[in-house]
């Protein structure tokens, strides 16, 4: 690697982390009813609020906040789908786009609700605009900011004693579209325009061909049809939202979603601005600002173990192609590595950092072909995603999923010393951790369970594309990402058949339902507790030892679940090549 | 249950106009008005005809031209209505035969010692890879000139000039767009015709 490509790394570390503290301010202003843009957002929350019936004083049980979170996941699934069924007689479509299929529908919407946006489809070739915008567009903001509402709601389990109630999700969830991530959008779309992101409602472009093609049926081909379409403003929310579903086939490696350097730069800082910024808010709101950053240095060394990983993996190439000659060295003229499946423009740093951030948050975009990736590379990524996606995590789920860690952390460090575990004054007990049991169990079971599923199913090896070791990663990394509401995929898995858009529909379900409500319930029994106050036999979680406890917790749990699994694909695929 | 039923569709409602009609119809609106070219594609026209994006690659086969990137899209090279990548991975043999196949069509039409630089000889991740790196472009020099009866120290100053370093000096990859260059190369030659 060059110098360039450790001062690119430098510099994104630098910026994400220069945002946490102004971000995370904010958002936690915002939560608690004090946002600067209050004036402007008010009286309209009021309108909302009048017409939908709902009270904005009145709060609700752990219960009626997940009811509410389910009733409006499940319209917004509806919406999704009705969308896709009817798209053909709908307006905003000038390619004449036909229905999508009912299972790729059900995949589809499902994916979108739940924060996922895993993409059975192509955008370009199955979504008219309307789709894109209302169905889509809409569901990348509220799944975002339902996550971020639940997050919200546990946080204030451990804030508050002897309470029966954990906020108003309708109030959460309005806050957060209205407040955080629609002005963020707003800025990053059009700065996105500005570096050549189309954003058009025309029919696709079309050019005439300097050099005429010969296509597959051996036809000539004197001219080049673009697909276009308003992608900036879809794309903004997809990175800042950890959605990830892209406007078009190839997400953020296609020209049109990510055209330069700099507009590379902005989505990927996007991906985890608001994961980590919401580790500032947390300790913020718990009146411990320590507690905050003790999480995000948790996340932090697992990320950064990540990318060395990754940027080693990608920048040494493949021993296959330098067998041939291929010169893979990099140099001022040059990124060299392993280039199959990345972009020139960003070249193997950037599509390293890309990579590892998209699987640390939930985000799911890509800006170069996972599936193409080293062995060593592509299990980075996969690695990230089994860990629970807490590694930043998705906006909310990411952080809601590491408290859960950190929970067993203290429990398991209670055992140690024979102490009621307690964690920000609460006492952990039976409750609780079977609740955070269930809540990282389950995604894991599904991945093992789903992926043991599809390779024994004949319509589940169908879909794997290629050979050997490779073939199984691909169907892993499927179910890791669906389960953990990733939605980034080794995309030669031919996946929008009924067998997979069935199965990583459920799976999708799995990773964030079975998840929240088991958030949800911890949030409940903790509101209801007193705070106790801390002694000398307290943990301390802001420490260096605490931050050491709780990634041993995440690794060991992550690394028990998967290994066996991953000797079969990535592990085993690698001491392939070095034997080559 | 109605109560809820009632909130949710509601609150749907009124943030799907906010999100999902407003805010991509504001945006559109001021990419319109102030990015005209951008928002639309960066399309580039000679003689008022559209003859490319600045973004989107073509495929380039001819020795007189400089080539991209390998395109995996079907049912033609570079077909920017449907975006992919090959999706080999790295000990697919497909991927081998790929590169072998393309190390074959470079030997045969240009230098033979020189090692080839890697993203020649890969498939990008779009299949519409607009850029070539600068080692990559230097390497098809002799050809270029050669088939177009050229100096190479001329072909050369042009790659150079086509060339774009990191963007604002920190971001990205040294690279040059092979559509650009070759534009410029057709250009270069009717000048010195004329």
């Amino acid at each position: 690697m060059t110098a360039h490509g450790f001062m690119q790394i430098g510099l994104y570390l630098a910026a994400l982390l220069g945002c946490v503290k102004p971000l995370g301010i904010y958002m936690a202003r915002v939560y608690s009813g004090r946002g600067p843009l209050k004036r402007f957002v008010e009286p309209l929350e009021r309108l909302l609020f009048r017409c939908g019936g709902i009270d904005r004083e009145r709060e609700m049980s752990w219960r009626q906040y997940a009811a509410a979170l389910l009733m409006f996941s499940f319209v917004g699934f509806l919406a999704v789908y009705g969308l896709q069924r009817l798209q053909a007689v709908l307006p905003l479509n000038p390619e004449a786009l036909p229905a999508v299929s009912p299972d790729s529908s059900f995949n589809t919407a499902v994916s979108f609700v739940t924060n996922t946006n895993w993409q059975g489809y192509a955008g370009e070739t199955t979504m008219s605009y309307l789709t894109q915008m209302l169905g889509l567009t809409v569901q990348n903001f509220v799944s975002a900011a339902a996550g971020m509402a639940v997050l919200v709601a546990l946080i204030r389990g451990f804030t508050r004693r002897h309470s029966p109630t954990i906020g108003n999700f309708w109030v959460d969830l309005v806050r957060g579209t209205l407040h955080i991530l629609l002005p963020l959008s707003l800025v990053l779309a059009i700065v996105l325009v500005s570096q050549g992101v189309v954003q058009t409602f025309s029919r696709y472009r079309e050019a005439t061909l300097l050099e005429p093609s010969v296509n597959a049926a051996g036809k000539t081909v004197t001219t080049q049809g673009m697909a276009v379409g308003p992608a900036a403003s879809q794309v903004a929310i997809k990175q800042l939202g950890t959605n990830g579903g892209g406007f078009f086939n190839v997400n953020s490696a296609h020209p049109f979603e990510n055209p330069t350097p700099l507009s590379n730069f902005l989505e990927m800082l996007a991906i985890l601005l608001i994961p980590a910024a919401l580790c500032y808010t947390f300790g913020e709101m718990v009146g411990d600002r320590r507690q905050g950053w003790a999480l995000l240095a948790a996340m932090s060394v697992i990320f950064l173990a990540m990318l060395a990983v990754s940027c080693y993996s990608e920048q040494r190439g493949n021993p296959a192609l330098a067998r041939l000659g291929v010169d893979q060295t990099a140099s001022r003229q040059q990124s060299g590595g392993n280039m199959e499946g990345k972009e020139v423009r960003f070249g193997i740093v950037n599509s390293a950092i890309w990579s590892v951030a998209t699987t640390a948050a939930s985000n799911g975009s890509v800006n170069s072909m996972h599936d193409s990736y080293m062995p060593l590379g592509g299990l980075a990524s996969m690695w990230l995603m089994q860990l629970g996606e807490v590694i930043f995590g998705g906006v909310g789920s990411g952080l809601y999923g590491m408290l859960v860690f950190a929970v067993v952390a203290v429990f398991i460090a209670g055992l140690m010393v024979g102490r009621t575990p307690e964690y920000l004054g609460k006492k952990i007990g039976a409750f609780e951790m079977k609740m955070a049991a269930l809540a990282i169990l389950l995604p894991c079971a599904m991945v093992l369970l789903g992926t043991a599923s599809a390779v024994s199913a004949q319509s589940g090896r169908e879909g794997i594309f290629n050979p050997g070791p490779h073939g199984f990663s691909e169907v892993l990394y499927a179910f890791s990402s669906t389960a953990n509401n990733n939605g980034s995929a080794f995309a030669g898995l031919a996946a929008n058949t009924p067998f997979y858009n069935g199965l990583l529909g459920l799976a999708m379900l799995v990773g964030r339902f079975l998840v929240m409500l088991p958030v949800l319930a911890i949030a409940g029994s903790l509101a209801a507790k007193k705070i106790v106050p801390q002694g000398p036999g307290t943990l301390p979680t802001h420490t260096p030892l605490f931050v050491v406890l709780l990634v041993a917790v995440v690794i060991v749990i992550g690394a028990l679940s998967f290994f066996p699994a991953l000797a079969l694909g990535p592990i085993v695929e690698h001491f392939m090549l070095a034997a080559h | 249950m109605l109560k809820q039923l009632r909130a949710a569709l509601v609150v749907l409602a009124a943030l799907t106009v906010l999100t999902g009609v407003i805010y991509p119809g504001v945006v559109t609106a001021i990419a319109q008005l102030a990015f005209r070219h951008q928002a639309n594609g960066s399309m580039i026209y000679v003689g008022g005809k559209a003859v490319g994006s600045d973004l989107i690659g073509q495929s380039f086969s001819k020795p007189e031209y400089f080539w991209g990137r390998l395109s995996a899209t079907s049912p033609f090279p570079y077909n920017a209505d449907a975006s992919t990548g090959s999706n080999y991975g790295p000990l697919n043999p497909a991927l081998k035969k790929a590169a072998e196949s393309r190390i074959a069509e470079l030997r045969q039409s240009g230098v033979r010692d020189a090692r080839p630089p890697v993203d020649l000889v890969t498939a990008s991740a779009s299949g519409l890879d607009p850029h070539i790196s600068v080692a990559a472009a230097k390497y098809q020099v002799t050809r270029v000139a050669r088939a177009r009866i050229m100096s190479e120290a001329t072909v050369r100053r042009l790659v150079d000039q086509c060339a774009e370093g990191p963007q604002l000096g920190l971001f990205g990859e040294p690279r040059v767009n092979v559509l650009r260059l070759n534009l410029a190369l057709n250009q270069l030659q009717a000048q010195t015709a004329k």
